[in-house]
């Protein structure tokens, strides 16, 4: 058989095919090292239960993880209840990890509670599942019914994908961060580019990307439509893998591996990208953009709410004063994250600055709760989607993305920028 | 199995994505499929739920149903009477969405751009579009589309009534 890339051997392990190896398009039976859910766990139990039974089981308790982050805490007395459907399951059926609202979003609590090996197949009912291959695991999102087959018989079908290859080259200038070489390779690739492909990450860059920063690329891999995005084991996952103990081999995709894209990007000369409403891909380098005030100004979510990002921002922030006509809103991507800014003073900075602190968890990311958006009002984010009505109103808004340090300055200027005014 | 469209409804652009199918700001109430109907294309096209009937086709353009994996953005659709939807391609865990709740998904470009481009007469026809799914088959009048059947194992899915049907058989066979 032609060399295997990353998909393929991970893929070929989890259905019991390493020797022999799989083909690509060639259907699989997997099950998962672990499922992931959030809030709609309440939803996926219903859905459970008429699989099973009302007196059914799942299959296996201790690999199914669920963490409470879509709206937390509760806005309103429908969300509380549909929280109090998922504690009522998790006791039912013993699910061993499961966190309560807080702790964090579900893409950030997984890894760092050490639930994601390298070499595993994750499965997620959360799109943004593709995160995990930070960690060199094939994170792949799946929907609600198929997440209560998969807790009913612990396995799916998976069609084994072709892969992209993307080559990052050079170091990034300063004031440049890896959200912004996510959304250059998006621009490229476009929403639909990446669509039922796997993604792989080579090349000088990606050692010196942290584990942190690699999680903001692979998060965004879904924004092109990815069935992963997986970034080879190196001595950055192995020196954070040391944690948690695993025991693994590294694995590679073989030299004569096929793919049947590839992109190379010298990330030396990139400046602070913008995607502009309503599509992930309208990507403009920022100096390209027309003058754009702002209302709301939102650090966090699963693609860049980590230690490193509050720090940039509060870098950018401190001593200074937010823009009278703008709410900037900060919302942890885990309570260890606040811990740890906390700690260290930049959750001080960032109110001080004028920034309101929310709960660890999604926030206004899906426009239920937390800081919405009215119509007629833009926003800068640092989130992964800027489609219409993502954060609220629909009418007449506009959702921008950047990277936080790029948030945290245009909170200061009142309009969107990368230069500290 | 085959059908024919009641209506159509054409949107011809790109990546529409499941925020505007089925807004966020719903997806954490437990609504009953009629009550998602309500809501169904709500930030993209108003006059949909009004308008909407049993039967209705949707024509698409490429990546339908980018975005969330929220199965809401197909069981919105499928509850206010959508038959089948044809586009460009589909976005993966849409599409996949699709298989598990058994609503007929048709992946043909030429299809979609010939429907793009005869927009006027075909919006003024009764009867516009016939689908055999089964034999990868379009009719629209003298044309003759044909597009790739489902795997089989998406098939198995598909033809027992979605996901949660084809579990339980699995179950009971291993009981
Ligand atoms: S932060 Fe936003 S994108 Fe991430 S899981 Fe939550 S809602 Fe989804």
């Amino acid at each position: 058989m032609a060399g295997q890339t990353l998909i393929q051997k991970i893929l070929a392990k989890a259905s019991g095919k390493e020797t022999e190896g799989v083909a690509a398009n060639e259907i699989v039976f997997v099950s998962p090292h672990r499922i992931l859910s959030h809030d709609n766990s309440a939803a996926i139990s219903k859905t459970f239960y008429k699989i099973v039974g009302s007196k059914g089981k799942v299959w296996d308790p201790k690999k199914i993880f669920i963490a409470l982050d879509h709206a937390v805490p509760p806005p309103d007395a429908v969300k509380a209840e549909n929280h109090k459907v998922i504690r009522q399951f998790v006791k039912e059926q013993n699910i061993k990890y499961f966190y309560e609202g807080g702790t964090g979003i579900c893409h950030e609590v997984l890894p760092a509670k050490g639930h994601v090996p390298p070499n595993v197949v994750i499965l997620g009912s959360d799109s943004h599942t593709t995160t995990h291959g930070a960690f060199g695991a094939a994170g792949i999102p799946i929907g609600r019914t198929e997440t209560a087959s998969v807790w009913a018989i612990g396995q799916t079908w998976l069609k084994v994908p072709e892969s992209i290859k993307i080559n990052l080259n050079g170091t990034l200038p300063i004031q440049v961060y890896a959200k912004d070489i996510i959304l250059e390779i998006i621009r490229q690739v476009t929403a639909s580019g990446a669509t039922y492909l796997s993604v792989e990450f080579y090349g000088s860059t990606i050692s010196q990307l942290s584990i942190s920063e690699r999680m903001t690329l692979s998060n965004l891999t879904a924004e092109m439509g990815a069935k992963a995005g997986i970034f080879p084991v190196d001595k950055v996952t192995d020196k954070w893998n040391k944690q948690f103990g695993f025991q693994y081999e590294r694995i590679a995709a073989d030299e004569d591996a096929e793919y049947i894209k590839s992109l190379e990007l010298d990330v030396s000369n990139l400046t602070p990208r913008i995607a502009k409403p309503h599509k992930v891909d309208n990507v403009v380098p920022i100096e390209d953009l027309e003058k754009t005030s702002i209302d709301v100004a939102l650090i966090g979510t699963c693609t860049n709410g980590r230690l490193d990002d509050l720090e940039i921002a509060a870098d950018i922030l401190k001593d200074k004063t937010i823009n009278p006509n703008v709410r900037l809103l900060v919302y942890p991507a885990s309570q260890e994250v606040l811990l740890q800014a906390t700690k260290q003073g930049i959750i001080e900075i960032l109110v001080a600055a004028g920034g309101q602190i929310g709960v660890p968890a999604c926030g206004p990311c899906l426009g239920a709760y937390g800081g919405c958006i009215a119509s007629g009002e833009k926003a800068i984010s640092s989130a992964n989607r800027n489609f219409k009505g993502r954060m609220g109103s629909k009418d007449d808004t506009g959702i921008y993305l950047a990277s936080p340090a790029t948030v945290a300055k245009s909170a200061i200027a009142g309009y969107i920028t990368a230069e500290e005014v | 199995m085959r059908f024919k469209s009641h209506k159509i409804w054409i949107f011809p652009e790109n990546d529409i994505n499941t925020d505007v199918i089925f807004p966020g700001r719903y997806t954490y109430e437990p609504l009953t499929p009629e009550e998602m109907a309500r809501h169904a294309m709500e930030d993209y096209d108003q006059s949909f739920v009004e308008e909407v009937e049993r039967g209705d086709m949707i024509i698409a353009g490429n990546n339908f149903g980018a975005g969330s994996s929220r199965e809401q953005a197909v069981s919105c659709l499928q509850a206010a009477g959508i038959s089948c939807i044809i586009a460009k391609s589909f976005a993966r865990i849409y599409f996949r969405n699709a298989i598990n709740q058994a609503l007929p998904l048709v992946i043909s470009p030429e299809c979609s751009d010939y429907v793009i481009k005869n927009k006027e007469l075909l919006e003024s026809d009764e009867e516009k579009i016939e689908v055999d799914f089964d034999n990868g088959v379009i009719k629209i009048k003298e044309e003759v589309f044909s597009f790739p059947k489902l795997d089989n194992q998406a098939l198995q899915i598909f033809k027992a009534g979605g996901l949660v049907e084809y579990t339980k058989t699995m179950l009971t066979k291993s009981r």
